[in-house]
């Protein structure tokens, strides 16, 4: 057993509400550069819809993630090291402008040196690519709340797997919003795509990260990433991806999304696993146990075994002790209410969902039934089959029965608090009808509806002398630090301007004696 | 003129160069990157870039294989000039018109496809006309003298006067009586090789070989300077 701390966010999806603003602070504080225009590190898609990158999920077309061998062994779906390399001249699978979008601006000096006229003078949309008049076609969340309609949330590939019946009923079914960072995999694609070896996880947090310096733009990584959440600046020639906005993170603050998030729906804490088992769970032969399989690499916080061999490790008492107050322990493991997206990619994600029970309750209430009603609402989880046969094709490789048992424990929930919200006694029946105490129910309910800050941001600082530089980064401009995926201020060959001296590009300057 | 051509001339651009890639790997590794432009346009690159660089590989071959095994090695092992001479010629030909036509369907890419010119700089259009003129010329090079000519023996001067560059005794005379167009050939050849470490040209000494034998997870610690733990 070799014990390893990895950081992990936890999202519960019955509370977003689509609004976009850990998108938009995200872009503001990680992308908001040139090369980088198209770049979502976070980015919300309505579900069902094509996603971000159109139609990204659809592995037989974009080859990301692992397959699994005969033998039992993983490759990567696009083909080993030998392929990635006769290939490397011109990646086959890498999406292009096309299926993110041209990003654009406007023609605002056309406002103030229009001559007057009898319309009101409009700015025109023009291309950042090309520079001239463009039409917009289409964007990361062009498909907002099912905007388009059938014809454009047909595409997607999740949709395509469920039946075709219950595919034309979808529209008054339900929809949600899936809001999505990079996955900070245990098994990460990207890494193992990477011909320079510049991605890498980082031993102390597990986060994903790509070394600027050590990327040489072979893009292997974009379609190694099974969720395309890495993106080629165009500008600098070098691969970018979420970074768990780890100079935050390092000081103990929480990921600019999860700071910013209006529903206070992320969730992020520590989960401890066990190294040297991931490569196995990862290789378990059917898609539908993987979910289980991750869930077994996960390591007790509580066990004294745990807590000895994790001192073996190295890891420090407070990082320990955050562990065991890790929200995202208590979601994932002690109340089974959340969820990996797409576990049969074979990465073994790190960013886990709490499934959306209001789909169930909005379409009992459109029918006239009490949608707060317990025996209504199991029923209910198990007659719509849509909502349930979606979610599982999202997160257990289409196996309804975790999800129908998340549902039904969140359904508990709400008719358990019902009660005593009217001031009736509690019935501890409900409870146990999903196999928990009264005392748990409470508990789960207190961290999904009103935790505060600190018990829903469990992120123990780093450890490092040097915690004032850390600081520095923290609140100064995230893009100057060195290893940061921005570096915006950095100048290189191809972006100096032939006068200056630049910090970097040349050996400092002797001082004159 | 000709100590100039043949001797000062190919130590100031090897130096030039073995120098300039020292720098830039100290100084710019940020910037050493293939800046691809795939993103903007896939359909074309999938054609022209294989055949270009796959091409390019080829010729590189034949050329350390023509330029720095002597004749007499060659001779040793039973291979007669004849033999040799018509290998070189269908090899040198078949990999030149591969690399010499992906070249060309990338420069046509590059101007006709809108994003992929806004994103071409000056410095990119200056390194394609050096390495568009090597190519050309090594090209017309071989077809004519080989192939329309009776043939020109650059194994008995171009070759052996390289070699002796190498070995610091620069032997000027053998490359007086090289054809223009040979000459011409060379000396582009090491323009293109002095101005290579500041373009992008310089992602060819990122050939990623340790992919083949490396774990597929990396690991490293925060600071950056340990190794992987796995």
């Amino acid at each position: 057993m070799r014990v390893m701390a990895q950081l992990a966010m936890v999202m519960n999806l019955d509370k977003c509400i689509g609004c976009h603003t850990c998108s938009v602070t995200c872009k503001q504080a990680w992308t908001n550069r040139s090369g980088v225009e198209y770049a979502w590190f976070n980015n919300v898609e309505t579900r069902p819809g094509q996603g971000y990158p159109r139609t990204y999920q659809d592995q037989q077309r974009w080859q990301g993630g692992w397959v699994r061998s005969a033998r039992g062994r993983l490759r990567p779906r696009a083909g080993g090291r030998l392929k990635r390399l006769l290939s490397i001249f011109a990646n086959p699978k890498l999406p292009t402008l096309r299926d993110y979008y041209e990003p654009w601006t406007y023609d605002y000096e056309h406002l103030l040196s229009s001559p007057p006229a009898q319309q009101t003078p409009v700015a025109q949309p023009i291309s950042q690519m090309t520079g001239r008049p463009t039409a917009i076609t289409w964007s990361a969340n062009w498909d907002d709340s099912l905007a388009g309609g059938n014809e454009v949330a047909s595409g997607d590939p999740i949709l395509a797997r469920v039946s075709a019946s219950v595919r034309l009923e979808y529209e008054n079914a339900f929809m949600f919003f899936l809001p999505r960072i990079c996955e900070h995999c245990l098994n990460p694609s990207c890494a193992a795509s990477c011909p320079s070896g510049a991605i890498y996880k980082r031993v102390e947090d597990g986060i994903v990260l790509i070394d600027q310096n050590r990327c040489r733009g072979w893009r292997m990584c974009v379609t190694g990433c099974p969720y395309k959440k890495i993106y080629f600046n165009h500008r600098t020639g070098k691969a970018e991806k979420c970074t768990f906005c780890f100079p935050r993170v390092e000081i103990g603050q929480p990921t600019v999304c999860a700071e910013t998030c209006v529903g206070r729906l992320r969730y992020i804490g520590l989960m401890l696993y066990d190294a040297d088992a991931v490569a196995q769970a990862a290789a378990t032969e059917h898609d539908t146990d993987l979910y289980a399989a991750q869930r077994s690499v996960f390591l007790d916080p509580h066990d004294p075994s745990v807590i000895a061999a994790a001192r073996r490790a190295g890891i420090a008492e407070d990082w320990i002790d955050a562990a065991q107050r890790s929200p995202a322990w208590d979601l994932i493991v002690r109340y089974e209410v959340a969820l990996p997206l797409h576990p049969e990619y074979r990465t073994m994600p790190m960013v886990w969902y709490i499934p959306p029970l209001s789909p169930v309750v909005e379409a009992l209430r459109d029918t006239g039934h009490d949608g707060e009603k317990l025996g209504n609402l199991f029923g209910a989880v198990e007659a719509l089959r849509i909502p349930v046969r979606y979610l599982a094709e999202l997160f257990t490789a289409g196996d309804p029965a975790p999800v129908e048992a998340v549902l039904r424990r969140l359904a508990a929930m709400r008719a358990y608090q019902r009660r005593i919200n009217l001031g009736d006694p509690p019935d501890e029946s409900i409870a146990e009808a999903v196999g928990m105490s009264g005392e748990q129910m409470q508990a789960m309910y207190r961290l999904l509806a009103i935790a505060k800050y600190e018990q829903r941001y469990v992120i123990p600082a780093a450890h490092t002398q040097t915690a004032h530089t850390l600081e520095g980064r923290a609140t100064g401009c995230s893009l100057d630090s060195e290893g940061g995926p921005g570096m915006g201020g950095r100048i290189n060959l191809l972006t100096w301007n032939g006068n200056d001296r630049p910090e970097g590009l040349f050996p400092p300057r002797k001082e004159p004696v | 003129m000709n100590i100039i051509l043949w001797a000062v001339l190919p130590y100031a651009s090897i130096l030039t160069f073995a120098l300039g890639i020292a720098w830039r790997y100290r100084y710019d590794r940020y910037g050493w990157t293939t800046r691809s432009s795939q993103l903007y346009e896939s359909a074309t690159l999938r054609w022209g870039s294989p055949m270009f660089h796959f091409g390019l590989l080829l010729v590189l071959g034949g050329h350390a294989t023509g330029l720095l095994i002597p004749k007499v090695w060659t001779e040793a092992v039973g291979i007669s000039n004849h033999t040799y001479h018509l290998m070189a010629v269908f090899l040198g030909t078949v990999s030149g018109i591969c690399t010499v036509a992906g070249l060309a369907v990338l420069l046509c890419r590059r101007w006709l496809v809108r994003p992929v010119l806004k994103a071409t700089t000056t410095n990119d259009h200056m390194m394609y006309a050096v390495l568009a003129a090597t190519l050309a010329l090594g090209l017309l090079a071989t077809v004519r003298a080989n192939t329309i000519g009776d043939g020109y023996d650059y194994r008995e001067t171009v070759s052996p006067w390289l070699r002796s560059i190498f070995l610091l005794r620069p032997d000027i005379d053998l490359m007086a009586t090289v054809p223009t167009n040979l000459q011409a050939h060379v000396l582009t050849a090491f323009a293109l090789l002095a101005v290579w470490p500041f373009t992008r040209l310089v992602h060819a000494f990122s050939a990623p070989v340790g992919y083949l034998t490396r774990p597929y997870v990396v690991y490293r610690n925060r600071d950056g300077l340990g190794p992987a733990r796995r």
